[in-house]
């Protein structure tokens, strides 16, 4: 074999900070480093992740008898409320925003972000959003209790006549929000656009860029919608216009539509950056190229096409003309088909590939057979006579619960550990790592799966008791939903022992093909000694073609078995 | 090592043309980055009116008293001169940014000043028209609607000549406008979409009565 040497070049800089975790104290401060931002995007967002993972399982505690017993049905409310907006807005957003930003210009061979500074406010607006959005608990009144997608005229109801009441802090957390995806979103698209490394042409472009730059996309289209029907409502809230108040003829359906023209899309601004994951995780554990990786990329910008004209399928029930229906019930299972290119790519990248069954190979297989699962049931819900049917109940929740934890947090945890030599230069311990991972499909099975048959069977969503009939899913449900929170624990126990005192293994474990690993890990300030002239695509897996012309870089090697094998 | 490299000379010799290409365009482009960035941010800004205009047209076609009682219209003469005053002074910072190029700072910041001028007597303008209404913002959904159309742009237009007060205090910097202004770039570009925003929202609530 004449293969190149794999081994970025050990380049000694006068770099102001060496590598983590030794300087742990500049990830408090206000960084304009892409990769530290990265990782204060990742671990912020965590934290976020156990606090509405603790009010899952307050809720699963309340379900597990069909009595209203544990908590109040005001408070339950409350829960769940602030369980969806604390998943959607502080944890599955800003941590796929925190990889893109530590790979994106590590993949496409840029110093930093096109605007760093922009990109560093982005991220210190998550923690404002996250008093905002907590705050609420302690106003008289207590938190919004009107879901994650406050529909008027619930959320018009103002019991305390006080101007600050959860409802409004909910909504300027939102504002927040939008403001910090927006910067994110213009910086992330310049970036791509415009930073690619010499000779980077889109083909040669990875996967997850792509997902990314489609998810940023959706941002930048969508998002303001959301904003504009979030003014109304702020405004009939605060100084009693009467946009979306029935009582004053305004017209609550109108608000659905701004919400789901945003909302809808949302989904795959966070599914995206997952398949795109998925994409580079499976090349380098399976030792093959990506299957039809033109295709896959182009899929993901197909998504971002089709996903603009989608949204009237979360409204169904709510008094849609039949035509409509019939219309985004067609559009709706269009997206399938970009989704099933991916699936199918995956599977042939995979077969006949010489497998390692690492921890992250392992959430990215996890993942996506739980896609699988979830898109099967959503081709069910874009149907019309079966979404009526099952509308509100817990087989969407069942559904859409399948795609964030089953499919996107297996990813985010897949590429966590994927890339965590490359963030701290050691490596995580094996053995905790599968612990994770069968805790975590185990509990998202648990969890998720006994929710389609009690959705089917008619149990409401959103409810604080039941019927005994439904009793024997929900506590196999509420076990499933303590198990996933266990399962954190050996993450965080991993993530924090492997960090401080975990084999330190080289720049390039996985003897991975891409950019990203032909700087040192961790990567140094503005990541490039020389910008790497790329001279060929990306995977090439059993191709030994040089990535880049003008500096020494992979040609690739067997994968070393000691990797899978570690002592833990 | 042996180090392979698949066709060294002609890739490498293609590659380094790239770079020179390239870097040249990444590493002293950054006011290209700015721009282009400003170009998407506007693009992404743009939504908030449309959907706006798309509330406004579903809530005119659909409601049935659309006006409040002892409203039949819009008065549209004051509105219109205040449209030309607008939408000509995009051609007057346009001239402006022009002196600027020729480096000739006093002509841009003369024609600035027009155009402050002008935005401000487009606000002072719409600022009479508001209390010369006989409804307020909560006078059903038109009145909701036409405050918020035009509440939400007159924020634009303030915003629009506070960065031009920004840009003029800037000219009087030393050499601050030497190499390359994409801030005065980026406030023109703003003021124009401020204007097309008016014209299509002018269109909506003013023609189409």
């Amino acid at each position: 074999m004449t293969n190149i040497s794999i081994e970025a070049p050990e380049t000694v800089r006068g770099q102001p900070y060496p590598g983590a975790p030794d300087n742990w104290r500049r990830f408090f401060t206000f960084s304009t480093d892409h990769k530290v931002i990265g990782i204060q995007y990742i671990v912020t967002s965590f934290f976020f992740f156990l606090i509405g993972g603790t009010f899952s399982m307050i809720m699963r505690g309340e379900l597990i008898t069909p009595d209203a017993d544990l908590v109040d049905r005001t408070v339950y409310n409350a829960l769940f409320t602030m369980h969806g907006s604390v998943m959607l807005f502080l944890w599955t957003f800003p941590v796929l925003v925190g990889l893109g930003n530590y790979l994106v210009p590590l993949m496409i061979g840029a110093r930093d972000m096109a605007f760093p500074r922009l990109n560093a406010v982005s991220f210190w607006m998550i923690p404002v959003v996250g008093v905002l959005m907590l705050s609420s608990f302690l106003v008289p009144g207590g938190p919004s209790q009107s879901g994650w997608w406050a529909y008027p005229p619930v959320s018009l109801q103002n019991p305390t006549g006080n101007l600050i009441n959860g409802q409004v802090l909910w909504i300027l957390a939102v504002a927040v929000s939008g403001v910090s995806s927006i910067m994110g979103g213009v910086n992330f698209v310049t970036t791509i656009f415009r930073m690619r490394a010499p000779g980077m042409t889109w083909f040669r472009t990875p996967a997850f860029v792509w997902s990314v730059l489609a998810a940023q996309l959706i941002q930048l289209y969508g998002l303001p919608a959301l904003t504009g029907g979030a003014v109304m409502l702020l405004l009939d809230i605060t100084i009693g216009t009467s946009f979306f108040a029935p009582e004053r003829g305004g017209n609550p359906v109108l608000y659905q539509h701004f919400f789901w023209f945003y909302s809808h899309p949302a989904v795959y601004v966070m599914v995206l950056p997952a398949f795109g994951i998925f994409s580079e995780v499976l090349p380098v554990h399976a030792r093959k190229p990506l299957f039809g990786y033109r295709v896959i990329a182009a899929s993901s910008i197909l998504i971002t096409v089709v996903s603009g004209s989608v949204w009237v399928h979360h409204m169904f029930a709510s008094a849609t003309p039949s035509w409509m229906r019939i219309l985004f019930m067609v559009t709706s299972m269009l997206v399938a088909i970009p989704s099933g290119i991916k699936v199918f790519g995956w599977v042939a990248t995979i077969w006949g590939g010489k497998i390692r069954f690492t921890t992250p190979m392992l959430f990215a297989l996890g993942g996506i057979s739980n896609w699988l699962f979830a898109g099967i049931t959503g081709i069910f819900l874009a149907s019309v006579p079966i979404d009526i049917h099952v509308n509100n109940t817990y087989f969407v929740v069942g559904h859409f619960h399948y795609v964030l934890y089953g499919a996107i947090v297996m990813g985010i945890y897949a590429a966590i550990y994927h890339w965590f030599p490359k963030m701290t230069g050691r490596m995580y311990y094996e053995g905790l790592g599968k612990l994770h991972f069968a805790l975590t499909y185990l509990g998202t099975a648990l969890t998720f799966l006994p929710m389609h048959p009690a959705g089917l069977m008619g149990l409401p969503r959103r409810v604080a008791s039941y019927d005994l009939e439904f009793a024997y899913w929900n506590v196999i449900a509420s076990i499933g939903g303590f198990l996933l929170g266990l399962s954190t624990l050996p993450f965080i126990l991993n993530m924090v022992s492997s960090w401080i005192r975990g084999e330190k293994v080289g720049n390039n474990p996985w003897r991975a093909y891409g950019l990203e690993w032909l700087t040192s890990s961790p990567p140094t300030v503005e990541n490039f000694e020389e910008l790497p002239i790329v001279v060929s695509g990306p995977y090439g897996y059993g191709r030994s073609r040089p990535l880049v012309g003008n500096i020494p870089n992979p040609g690739l090697t067997e994968f070393p078995e000691s990797l899978t094998q570690q002592k833990s | 090592m042996t180090a392979e490299r698949a066709n060294p000379s002609g890739e490498l010799r293609n590659a380094q043309e790239v770079e020179v290409n390239v870097r040249h365009h990444q590493e002293h482009d950054a006011a290209g980055n700015s721009k282009f960035g400003f170009i998407a941010f506007l693009l992404s800004e743009s939504v908030i009116f449309l959907s706006f205009f798309a509330g406004y047209i579903v809530y005119k076609t659909t409601t049935p008293d659309w006006y409040p009682s002892g409203v039949t219209g819009l008065e549209t003469r004051e509105p219109f001169i205040n449209t030309l005053v607008l939408v000509s002074s995009s051609f007057v910072i346009y001239v402006a940014e022009r002196y600027l190029h020729d480096k000739k700072l006093w002509g841009f910041r003369l024609f600035l000043l027009v155009t402050m001028a002008m935005g401000s007597y487009f606000l002072f303008g719409q600022a009479m028209e508001w209390r010369s209404l006989p409804f307020g913002y909560q006078s059903g959904l038109f009145g909701g609607t036409f405050f918020l159309l035009t509440g939400f742009h007159g924020l634009h237009v303030l915003t629009g000549i506070l960065l031009q007060t920004l840009m003029l205090g800037r000219s009087f910097m030393p050499g601050n406008y030497d190499n390359g202004f994409f801030g005065v770039e980026a406030t023109s570009l703003f003021w124009h979409f401020v204007d097309v925003i008016w014209i299509v929202l002018y269109t909506l609530i003013y023609v189409w009565q």
